[in-house]
């Protein structure tokens, strides 16, 4: 037997990683010492302060370019560029997650298994403040997410699914308002993600029977010079396929993502929306473009076709949508095929194009989830499409500021939504697949009526007797709606810095 | 042809534009704020911009001989694929003629509007208007390629627009104002697409470049081309087929009328043409179509300007029968071309100085603007009458005031062409020569002299103020040396880079022998004119022969623009509407409700239940590990 040497470690390139997963688990110790009263100051502040610690860190790491710690970490441009784009999406959904000021506790129940109605909970609805292990959780699954985009082998992948899913999991089943549904939907995603984890270690078993190793540098080698059976490479290729395809919601795995999407409390639909696509969609890169670059040919038609399947699938069920989360989340199974056709382009231009993408798109997602919280009734959020009606007589800059995101979904010159769907269909065409942008440009002009039917509603309709009121938000949403429609408009008006940037990094290791 | 970078003081040609542009944005958004000293600022911004042309044009003089350009770029304006547009400026001999005339007469006319203007509560508007007016046209002779003379011209449509409406109460002028947006837009469309062409054919839309690389054109293109941009330019210009909206768009303003419909924006379609040159000369048909349009026009003008009681309609048929002489002048394309700047330049001094003794006679006469209830004024405006006079005279072309140096020569010209068009051209430019001084004469006598037909309110009539009087006796003089001077100073030789040199060509009548011609039918016009109305004429309208009443309806252009383009766009119109309706909104709500009804199809498989999400993820996972393994399948095979 070999003698067990320790790898070797480049912990600054693993900073990023440490800090938040740290902060975490300082989070609950906090948890347990702080008393109540401050607790949510607290842990907000931990959070978000280390939430920008590794912002530094990723920043202070650009330049480095290195496999890590046994092969397991790959720190590299698009590693980067992704770990900085989650930390800074991150760091908005935490503002909206921190937000106490809507209702009082915040969205999150306290005890969430006790029984919805009964007298204990009327008690603790009335006069708990929230739940505040929300924090750690929430930074759990950033590095999760940070590590899952990282990530250079399968197991280590496997093992940074897990980490950012199961705090995923739970957070959807804290909202205090319709918490049955919120439970309801936690389960569904719960036993959903694990069937779709199982096919994902499934493929990595048949991967390390072809490759006889785990690391993407192995697989790469055993795919352009091929010992074993071309079965096991094509057989584990589509069950970590299917693996990824779940976590970015795209058919005919989406299935989970309306009830997931409309369960969940608010702040954290957003979190999902934005982070979690980012790093479904940095994995899938990394896959695609490192291990399996040498089959490109293989599977570009069958993802092609569920590309074109999820944009279609998105775009016709969103026109029937009657609940506000639920049309958002039937627009982000679709933009996840925008996505896919930019991923599918298989070059450099793919790769930068979509990394853009993911970020313009997260900033648009957050500015309309954080919108989505504000329209209030006396149960909590109004979501459904027939109470809107009218608010923009009521409160004209709210409705002026959610039909320019609407704008920005439907792909509007002047909004990051026109820039992000221009570069990822440019790099398609560039990559020989027009027939996914024929797609997309037809499925966008689809999804451009309800969007717009909203914005009609908005602002044509009367508005009724059940109309809702905006609530005035406080400053930690108002600050992440700011960022995020800024964001939307500057990246659609001066897209250049950070497509230069995206093309800088557009360089992975091996 | 390649024009040399600006340096020196000629590095300041921007801000002949910027002036005029930056004062009426002051006096736009001010809004009341400015209303005190709104005009004053107007009126100094073009006098400024007046004195800048004046010290670029010493400058470009004392340049050398041959290498008398300056072409400054801004920015890049339009940058896709291979179109690269720059925001350039050009200042040349042509330019330059063209500065000096825009602002020097502009702030002429800026002045007397200070008075003509003084009792509208608009002032301040119409001042930005005008500047606004001033810096899109002179954007339009500065710009140093098509594009830019289209943004100047977009922009002195607008202003156009903007001022004929003025008064935007009055039911006639927002009809005015609309009708030359509309017939302005075909010629626009015109010019757009010949810019089109310009840019598909030579990649280029910059001026040196195109007329360097347009002789390698096949003939069949220039034509196109040169007819296209001849549509643009008989839009702006009030040329045959669209010359109806140039006599309407007198419901604006006076001043504007002066301004803009007479001396400066309507000569824009001469510019876009002598600019053009090298694209005009290249194609022998083509000069035949411009010359055809000309001559057409002019005549057209004189005999319907003849038969108008509307002292200021009157004076638009006389603008548009002039613009059809110099549209003869480029189009005769050599040495005319020069022949046809200098008669738009002479006119331009002779016809605003009419224009503003019309509207001075309309400021002493309570607005009335019927020449049969004029007569006698003489007595009551001294000023208006001399200065009209000089103005009269000068545009009948009586030696030696200006319009004799300008027209004479352009007729001289028609019957040079050499073949038998010489004739039908000559005969047309030498007819006009003898109905403008008819009817000229007729509206001189008309209002200055004769009984006194006065409406019952009208009983005493006044002279102006001196401050519209004092531009009006600077424009007469104006009127008298303008065409002499620029003979003596060689005005031609000066446009020879930009134009061309002249070229000799066999006359069919001896020159000598045209002047004395064109003298001849001038007095008998005239003539003719005095004796028929030195006693006055009837208060109304007459019953009248066909040629008479054709005149007076415009000789039916307007009916039948009626009936052959609005009557037709209305049904066509109509039928699209219908289509619209049935056809293509069927097509899109059947698509819509196809997409709508597959929709509520697919939400039914969203039921909700874990149990058939997973079993769909496990279709989809056979379905996809299927494909993979057909493919690997297909391709051991």
């Amino acid at each position: 037997m070999e003698d067990l040497k320790l790898p070797e470690i480049d912990y600054g390139a693993l900073l990023p990683m440490l800090i938040l997963f740290g902060v975490a688990c300082v989070g609950i110790i906090v948890e347990v010492t702080t008393p109540r009263r401050l607790r949510n100051t607290v842990q907000l502040s931990l959070a978000a302060l280390g939430v920008i610690a590794a912002f530094v860190a990723v920043i202070a790491q650009h330049s480095t370019r290195t496999i890590t710690i046994g092969g397991a970490v790959a720190v590299d441009g698009p590693t980067l560029f992704l770990q900085g784009a989650l930390l800074v999406l991150g760091l908005v959904s935490l503002m909206l997650i921190g937000d106490r000021s809507l209702e009082r506790g915040g969205p999150f129940v306290s005890q969430a298994a006790i029984t919805v109605g009964s007298q204990k909970d009327v008690k603790q609805a009335g006069d708990q403040p929230g739940l505040t292990e929300v924090y750690p959780l929430t930074v759990f699954a950033l590095g999760g997410m940070l590590l899952f985009v990282a990530a250079n082998d399968l197991l280590t992948m496997f093992v940074a699914l897990e980490v950012f899913s199961l705090p995923l999991y739970l957070l959807c089943a804290l909202a205090r308002r319709r918490r049955l549904l919120s439970q309801e939907a936690a389960l569904k995603y719960f036993l959903l993600g694990s069937y779709a984890s199982a096919f994902f270690l499934f493929g990595v078993a048949l991967i390390y029977g072809f490759a006889g190793g785990i690391s993407l540098g192995q697989v790469h080698e055993a795919v352009s010079n091929p010992q074993q059976s071309q079965i096991l490479l094509y057989g584990g290729l589509a069950l970590l396929a299917i693996g990824l395809l779940f976590k970015a919601a795209l058919a005919p795995f989406h299935v989970w993502t309306p009830d997931v999407y409309q369960g969940a409390p608010t702040p954290i639909t957003a979190l999902m929306a934005a982070c979690t696509k980012v790093a479904a969609f940095g994995a899938l890169l990394r896959i695609l473009y490192v291990a399996f670059d040498g089959v490109r040919w293989d599977f570009q038609p069958v993802l092609g076709t569920v590309a074109v399947l999820t944009m279609l699938v998105g775009a016709v069920l969103a026109v029937t949508q009657t609940d506000m989360k639920r049309l958002l989340a039937y627009s982000s199974i679709a933009n996840a095929g925008y996505l896919l056709v930019g991923v599918l382009a298989l070059n450099e231009e793919g790769l930068s194009s979509t990394m853009f993408y993911l970020v313009a798109y997260g900033f648009t997602v957050l500015a309309a989830f954080g919108i989505v919280t504000l329209v209030r009734d006396a149960d909590g959020e109004a979501t459904h499409l027939s109470r809107w009606a009218g608010l923009g007589r009521k409160s004209p800059l709210f409705a002026a500021v959610f039909t320019f995101i609407l704008l920005a979904f439907a792909g509007i010159p002047l909004t990051s939504g026109f820039t992000s769907k221009f570069a990822v269909f440019g790099a398609a065409v560039e990559g020989g697949q027009t027939w996914l942008v024929i797609v997309g440009v037809l499925t966008s002009m689809l999804l451009a009526f309800p969007y717009l039917r909203v914005v009609v509603l908005l602002w044509l309709s009367e508005p009724g007797e059940s109309t809702p009121t905006v609530s005035i938000p406080g400053f930690l949403t108002s600050a992440a709606l700011a960022i995020g429609v800024i964001a939307t408009f500057a990246l659609g008006v001066v897209p250049a810095p950070l497509i230069d940037l995206t093309r800088d990094a557009s360089q992975f290791v091996r | 042809m390649e024009y040399a970078p600006a340096s020196g003081v000629l590095s300041g040609i921007w801000l002949l534009v910027a002036i005029p542009l930056a004062s009426a944005a002051i006096l736009l958004l001010l809004g009341k704020r400015a209303d005190k000293w709104g005009h004053w600022l107007g009126v100094l911004a073009v006098a400024a911009s007046f004195v800048l042309g004046l010290i670029f044009f010493i400058s470009l003089a004392d340049l050398e001989e041959g290498g008398r350009t300056a072409q400054q770029s801004l920015w890049d304006f339009i940058v896709v694929g291979n179109l690269h547009v720059d925001f350039g400026l050009l200042f040349d001999p042509l330019s330059g003629v063209f500065v000096l005339l825009i602002t020097g007469v502009g702030s002429l006319i800026h002045i007397y509007a200070v008075g003509y203007m003084e009792h509208d509560p608009g002032r301040r508007r119409f001042f930005g208007y005008f500047n606004l007016f001033v810096a899109a046209m002179l954007l339009l002779v500065l710009g140093n390629n098509y594009v830019m003379l289209y943004f100047g011209w977009e922009g002195v449509g607008l202003a156009s627009y903007l001022l004929i409406s003025f008064w935007y109460t009055r039911p006639s002028a927002a009809t005015a104002g609309k009708k030359a947006f509309l017939m302005n837009r075909v010629g626009d469309a015109g010019l757009a697409i010949g810019i089109f062409m310009l840019f598909a054919y030579l990649g280029t839309t910059q001026y040196d470049e195109v007329f360097n690389s347009v002789g390698g054109l096949s003939s069949t293109v220039t034509l196109i081309l040169g007819i296209l941009l001849l549509l643009g330019a008989a839009g702006k210009s009030g040329q045959f087929p669209l010359q109806a909206w140039l006599p309407d768009a007198m419901e604006g303003p006076t001043p504007v009328s002066a301004l803009i419909h007479a001396a400066t924006m309507v000569t824009a379609g001469v510019y876009l043409i002598a600019r053009s040159n090298p694209i005009f000369s290249a194609n022998q048909t083509l000069q035949v179509i411009v010359v055809s349009v000309g001559a057409l026009t002019l005549l057209m003008g004189c005999i319907i300007g003849a038969a108008k009681d509307d002292i200021k309609r009157v004076l638009a048929w006389s603008t548009v029968s002039q613009i059809g002489y110099m549209f003869v002048g480029v189009g005769l394309g050599g040495g005319a071309y020069a022949l046809a700047i200098i008669h738009l330049l002479a006119h331009g001094f002779f016809k605003a100085n009419m224009f503003l003794g019309a509207g001075s006679v309309m400021h002493g006469m309570h607005d009335q603007v019927d020449i049969r209830r004029f007569g006698g004024l003489r007595k009551y405006m001294k000023w208006t009458w001399l200065t009209f006079a000089t103005g009269w005279l000068a545009i009948i072309g009586i030696p030696p005031l200006s319009g004799y140096f300008s027209k004479e020569p352009i007729i001289a010209a028609a019957f040079e062409r050499g073949d038998w068009t010489s004739w039908l051209f000559g005969l047309a430019a030498l007819l006009g020569a003898g109905l403008t001084a008819f009817y000229m004469t007729r509206l001189f006598v008309l209002t200055f002299h004769g009984p006194e037909r006065y409406t019952e309110d009208n009983k005493h009539p006044h002279e102006s103020p001196y401050i519209m009087t004092v531009p009006l006796m600077i424009l007469a003089l104006g009127s008298i040396v303008a065409g002499g001077l620029m003979v003596w100073t060689d005005v031609p030789h000066w446009l020879e880079p930009v134009l061309g040199p002249e070229v000799e060509h066999e006359a069919v009548l001896s020159h000598s022998l045209i002047t004395v011609l064109s003298l001849v039918v001038t007095v008998l016009g005239a003539g003719l004119a005095w004796a028929m109305f030195r006693n006055g004429t009837a208060l109304e309208p007459q019953q009248a022969g066909v040629v008479v009443t054709a005149a007076r309806r415009n000789l039916y252009t307007d009916a039948f623009n009626e009936a052959v383009f609005e009557r037709p766009g209305i049904y066509l119109t109509r039928a699209l509407v219908y289509l619209d309706n049935k056809g293509i909104d069927g097509l899109v709500n059947g698509i819509a409700a196809g997409v709508g009804g597959s929709s509520g199809r697919l939400r039914r498989l969203q039921t909700g239940f874990v149990r058939s999400y997973a079993l769909s993820m496990l279709t989809g996972a056979v379905l996809v590990v299927g494909a993979f393994l057909a493919i690997q399948l297909g391709w051991l095979a």
